[in-house]
């Protein structure tokens, strides 16, 4: 309904009904039940209350002759104007409710977006996948009571080497590609493995020793699919009295279930380490691996080798230990199924944002 | 080690239709690792047959070249041919055309039948050529990848072979054996010979094994031969660099007699080339006992031999012709000229066996493990005889090893055997090692009976006595490593098996959790990737220039750094002393792959020298060293604190709808160790700072109680050019362990006031100099304890302000823990606050 009709309506003046008159008085009422029926919003509703409630509407002008009436006259008028007002009022209530709910309705369908546009108004963040399954395993192992343990990168060749008995001219000694630190007669090197940290922490603690050992480690090999120079391992070390080769399969059995789940399965083979003797390749197995269930070399362990021991002072008479060691690199290789060591150490982006905060 | 099966069927009980494979299963349960597998026929498959020549015409062709149009019998005169196929003539004779002139009518040649593959994936067919159906070819040992000779065909005669026509080539060569290529631990030396794997294979599979060494009969001397004398006067760790030396002689060889096809065919599947057939022969011995051989050429030896260390200043011409300046621990072989070889690594050129060598002295020797592995190192000479060496070689063998070449060189050569015999012989005592009762049992935790004990070390060769304390074992002399009873221990695990151990699992200990530093540095890693950032782990090599830039804030200042001695990069030889280089290395790798907006970071150790660099005391294997000597070997090792470094670059998101993302900026380097501080509970200052790498203008000091951890901010735009990174790259570097440090360790709680709080703002004008954070820090001090918080909401310069002049506004927040502040009490504290800026940065107010 335009300004201009409003307008022409209130300039259109409804007859006034008398208000004794019932019949005119219905029709008043009619009329404005009808009005306020027919408003399909809440400005057409307020010019209805307006037209029909308001003080020139003509049950309200109705209403203001009743004092001039007989006294006869006015309990009649009375109750009839009042009843005829009650129900406009009630009718508008009622519409008022209505359209309220209805425009409610209608502003929530107009703030409608499109949520898919949505920005991004930040983005996301990622761990390096390899801290994160660093920090898994370290915390199978701390939920089993053991410590974690650190140590320094560039070590003492004694610890790296002699303590744990690599006799100096043994190739096994050369096996490990090391690299060394200038001068010569320093005797220190990037430690080619985190077994160091194992001698290091025999020295610090109190027998029974439980310590997990994970780190970064550092070998001359050349960057290639399946070879870095700088690598990470974890390598755990058990020292207590009576531990057995059978404790050290059951140690590396639970770890294994609670990495890779129930079915996984553990292989021990006979193998050579200066350090541990008995030794053995640990082998894994698991009917989900990229290319089927099958054996994976996985890592090397074996009960500690006595002058280990002796190298921290433990007597080897009393106690007896085992060690083990895995790749943490490899290990991201098969369960997640990485092909290329590149991926793991060029530190593109979106290596570690496809995995985010997972792995 | 490369092991052919027929080589190895003739000491063990491999069953027929074994596999390499099935070989390398079994062998892998005893500890030999599978490594490859090595098939002849694998890339050569028949029809290949002896032919014999029957006639041979000669063509002049087109191209002006000469061929042979010749016809070749290839099967029996009078029998009939069998093999079927295209382009093979039932009457068993085939038409070849052969480019070849080293052959004549008669000679007997391998012939390649239509339907046989050359290595190469050749394929043989008829096929028409210089005029001819050309229904096979005439072989050289190239073509069948059995050789190198490409001079022409393969004549049998020459070889020694005069076979059956139709004979299988492939059988005839042994060229449907197969090798189990095994990877030997360093500790078992004595499996670089079939001796060991056969006797290794027979306990993996429980059946029989014939010692090779046994089939030989050593001839007992009848007189004396060339004189020996053992002579180290420098033993290396007291272990005489020569312990037992042998000689035979033999005399009038052919030493260009051909090496039987069955002797070349096993050594070429053993991964040893055949060269002539003494070389062949010591070779072949090698790989059967295990024991290196050298040959000399007797008739240019002078006098006896001496083993001895060089002298200073002594030089050798080695076989392969170079002149190697000898070194006073290196052990050598002497005759009367001098050095004669380089004792189990490499022999002279003086005495080499030659063509025309017709007498030969055979040298089987034993020498100390740790002597030839430093002369193999120092003059980088890794042969075969020093691999065996270096690992162990059985003492014992070397009479028999020797022996075995004497009838070889009888055998194939021609040559007659004197018993003119040598053998010096300066042997320890064989090892004798106790395992105690019961301690198999209780290292294992199985419960191996005395049976299977006994068994197991009686198998791998030792000698076994039941005594009450438990087993007296005389270790076998090939098995220098069965040294304690744990390496008694391993071998019968071994043997009964890895899979016979149950599975316990240990209780450690009630455990402490993570130490404090291993969850603050989880936090720290954590809280970034939250803050939106991306973890990267870089290479920590730099090069100096990279340490001399971001190691010191002070240009022109040399930074210490460990350097390697062996770097894989030569300008990257040194370790990091800052993250930043290789992080920015990272981030420009980034950006060339397309990914402009960046926000990464490392946490990781950077490496500082101190004083003191390394021991020079390296102290001996299996004692605990003194506390002196441990403390030396503690403080030897350089410091290398963990820092947390962060690089950005682009904007903190891509553009969307309705959202235009901000570029990243100086302020995010700072927010980044401002979050780092935060998850750590520590307090961090940020003051205005300089550094070398960063914009002068642009950069934060970031400290902790008044010493200086690190930097962060915009980097300089010349380093940013310089190093092909995006203009306004921002970083952050701090040590971490630092902020650690200053974490409090119980962080104490403080009153909440619930009374009403009173706000009041304050506008200062200041020289453009005066840096906020100083003006924010004495408006706190000013303002005493009703202060609850200050923070600054705006910085203007314009209308209104003096040129040189800047207005800072502040929001300050104030409320008392006991009552309700009065608008005066507000003010006056606020007052106090103005005052104090006023008075130490002449700051008026607004």
């Amino acid at each position: 309904m335009s300004d201009q009709t409003i307008q022409e309506e209130h300039t259109l003046q409804p007859p006034v009904p008398h208000p004794t008159d019932e019949a005119a008085v219905t029709a008043a009422v009619e009329a404005a039940l009808a009005a306020i029926e027919s408003a399909s919003d809440l400005a057409q509703l307020k010019e209805a209350r307006l037209a029909h409630t308001g003080e020139k509407s003509p049950l309200s002008l109705a209403n203001r002759q009743i004092g001039s009436l007989d006294k006869s006259e006015k309990a009649v008028a009375g109750k009839l104007v009042g009843a005829a007002r009650g129900r406009v009022n009630k009718a508008l209530a009622a519409r008022t409710v209505v359209l309220e709910e209805e425009e409610a309705a209608r502003i929530l369908v107009e703030e409608t977006v499109d949520v898919t546009a949505a920005p991004r108004r930040r983005r996301a963040g990622a761990r390096h996948p390899l801290s994160v399954l660093q920090d898994r395993v370290s915390d199978i192992f701390v939920g089993m009571g053991w410590e974690i343990a650190e140590g320094p990168e560039v070590e003492s060749e004694w610890f790296n080497f002699d303590a744990l008995n690599f006799k100096p001219d043994h190739p096994a000694r050369e096996m490990q590609d090391t690299f060394f630190i200038e001068p010569a007669d320093a005797h220190l090197v990037l430690r080619t493995h985190t077994s160091p940290v194992q001698v290091r922490s025999m020295l610090e603690r109190e027998v029974p020793v439980y310590v997990l050992c994970p780190g970064r480690t550092f070998r001359t090999d050349e960057l290639d699919a399946t070879h870095t120079p700088v690598f990470h391992q974890f390598e755990g070390l058990a020292v207590d009295k009576n531990l057995t080769m059978a404790d050290l399969r059951g140690t590396l059995e639970h770890f294994a279930r609670q990495m890779f789940g129930e079915e996984a399965k553990i292989r021990l083979r006979p193998a050579y380490f200066p350090f541990t003797e008995p030794s053995a390749e640990l082998d894994l197995w698991h009917p989900t691996f990229k290319g089927g269930a099958r054996w994976i070399e996985w890592g090397g362990c074996g009960m500690v080798n006595p002058n280990v021991l002796r190298a921290a002072g433990i007597d080897p008479e009393v106690y007896s230990g085992f060690a083990f060691g895995m790749g943490i690199e490899r290990t991201l290789m098969f369960r997640n199924d990485v092909p290329d060591m590149h991926d793991m150490i060029e530190g593109d982006i979106r290596f570690s944002q496809h995995f985010g905060m997972e792995i | 080690m490369r092991i052919p099966l027929s080589w190895l069927r003739e000491y063990a009980q491999v069953p027929a239709d074994a596999t390499a494979e099935d070989v390398m299963a079994d062998l892998v349960k005893v500890g030999l690792e599978e490594e490859d597998v090595h098939r002849p026929s694998d890339e050569l498959s028949g029809p290949i047959v002896v032919g014999q020549v029957l006639s041979l015409v000669k063509e002049e062709a087109s191209n002006g070249k000469t061929i042979n149009w010749c016809q070749v019998r290839v099967v029996p005169e009078g029998a009939e041919q069998t093999l079927t196929g295209k382009g093979i003539d039932p009457s068993g004779v085939q038409g070849i055309v052969c480019g070849a002139h080293n052959f004549v009518e008669g000679d007997k040649v391998v012939v390649t039948l239509p339907g046989a593959v050359l290595p190469g994936n050749f394929k043989i067919s008829p096929r028409k050529t210089y005029g001819h159906v050309s229904a096979g070819m005439i072989a050289s040992s190239r073509e069948l990848g059995i050789g190198e000779d490409h001079d022409g065909i393969m004549v049998l005669s020459t070889l020694g072979l005069d076979p059956e026509l139709g004979t299988d080539v492939m059988e005839l060569f042994g060229l449907n054996d197969q090798a189990a290529e095994i990877n030997v631990t360093p500790d078992r030396g004595y499996c670089f010979s079939i001796r060991g794997v056969a006797r290794e294979y027979a306990l993996a599979t429980g059946t029989e094994f014939v010692d090779p060494a046994s089939k030989v009969t050593v001839a007992e001397a009848q007189a004396p031969g060339l004189d020996i004398t053992l002579a180290d006067e420098a033993p290396i760790y007291g272990v005489p660099g020569c312990d037992r030396f042998v000689t035979r002689e033999v005399t009038g060889i052919d030493a260009t007699a051909p090496t039987p096809r069955w002797m070349a065919s096993r050594l070429q599947l053993a991964g040893v080339r055949s060269i002539s057939l003494p070389v062949d022969i010591s070779n072949y011995v090698m790989l059967e006992l295990g024991q290196p051989l050298h040959f000399y050429d007797a008739d240019k030896l002078s006098g006896g031999i001496t083993v001895r260390r060089a002298t200073a200043g002594e030089k050798l011409v080695t076989l392969d012709a170079k002149e190697r300046e000898l070194s006073v621990e290196d052990l050598l072989i002497t005759d009367a000229s001098g050095p004669i070889g380089i004792a189990g690594v490499m022999g002279g050129a003086s005495t080499e066996v030659s063509d025309t060598t017709t007498r030969v002295l055979i040298e089987a020797a034993h020498f100390d493990a740790v002597s030839i592995a430093r002369s193999r190192r120092r003059h980088k000479l890794p042969s075969e005889a020093s691999k065996r060496f270096e690992r162990g070689v059985d003492p014992q063998v070397a009479a028999v090893a020797a022996q075995r070449a004497v009838d070889l060189l009888v055998e194939l050569a021609g040559g007659t055997e004197t018993r003119n015999i040598t053998d010096v012989q300066d042997l320890a005592p064989a090892a004798h090692v106790l395992l105690p009762e019961g301690f198999a049992q209780r290292l294992i935790g199985v419960d191996y009976s005395d049976a299977q004990i006994t068994e197991a070390l009686t198998g791998i060769g030792a000698s076994v006595t039941r005594t009450a304390e438990g087993f007296a074992v005389q270790v076998p002399s090939w098995r220098p490593d069965l040294a304690i009873k744990e390496d008694l221990v391993e071998e019968v695990a071994r043997i009964v098996g890895y899979d016979q151990i149950p599975a316990t699992l240990p209780v450690a200990p009630p455990g402490r959790g993570l130490t404090r530093s291993q969850s603050q540095r989880r936090r720290v890693l954590q809280a970034l990737a939250d803050a939106g950032l991306t973890e990267v782990l870089c290479y920590p090599f730099v090069s100096t220039t990279q340490n001399n830039t971001f190691g010191t804030a002070n240009a022109g200042t040399e930074v210490p750094s460990v350097a390697l001695a062996n770097p894989i990069s030569k300008e990257f030889g040194f370790l990091r002393t800052s993250l930043l280089p290789q992080l920015l290395e990272t981030a420009r790798r980034n950006n060339g792959r397309g990914f402009r907006d960046l926000a990464l970071y490392e946490g990781g150790l950077v490496f500082l020298p101190k004083e003191q660099m390394g021991s020079s005391v390296l102290p001996p294997l299996g004692a605990k060293p003194s506390d002196d000597v441990l403390a030396n070997l503690f403080d030897g090792v350089p410091h290398q604190p963990w820092h947390v470094a962060s690089v950005f670059t682009g904007h903190e998101a891509a553009a969307g709808v309705d959202f235009t993302p901000r570029a990243w900026d100086w302020a995010d380097a700072i927010d980044a160790a401002r979050t780092v501080a935060d998850v750590l509970g520590a307090p961090l200052q940020v003051a205005q700072g300089s550094h070398q790498a960063f914009h002068p203008g642009r950069v934060a000091a970031l400290s902790v109680n008044g010493t200086v951890i690190g930097y962060a901010g915009e980097l300089h735009p010349q380093l940013l050019k310089d190093s092909d990174l995006p203009a306004r790259t921002c970083a952050m570097e701090l040590d971490a362990e630092a902020l650690m440090a200053a974490a409090p360790a119980v962080v104490v709680a403080q009153a909440l006031s619930t009374q009403p709080l009173a706000t009041q703002d304050v506008a200062l004008v200041v020289d453009q100099e005066v840096v906020a954070g100083d003006v924010l820090a004495a408006l706190r001090e000013g303002a005493g304890v009703l202060l609850e918080d200050i923070a600054l909401f705006d910085v203007y310069t314009g209308t209104g302000i003096p040129e040189g002049k800047k207005s800072l506004a502040f929001g300050l927040r104030f409320r008392a823990a006991d009552r309700t502040l009065t608008a005066d009490e507000a003010s006056e504290a606020r007052a106090a606050a103005v005052s104090l800026a006023a008075e130490r940065f002449g700051a008026t107010q607004r």
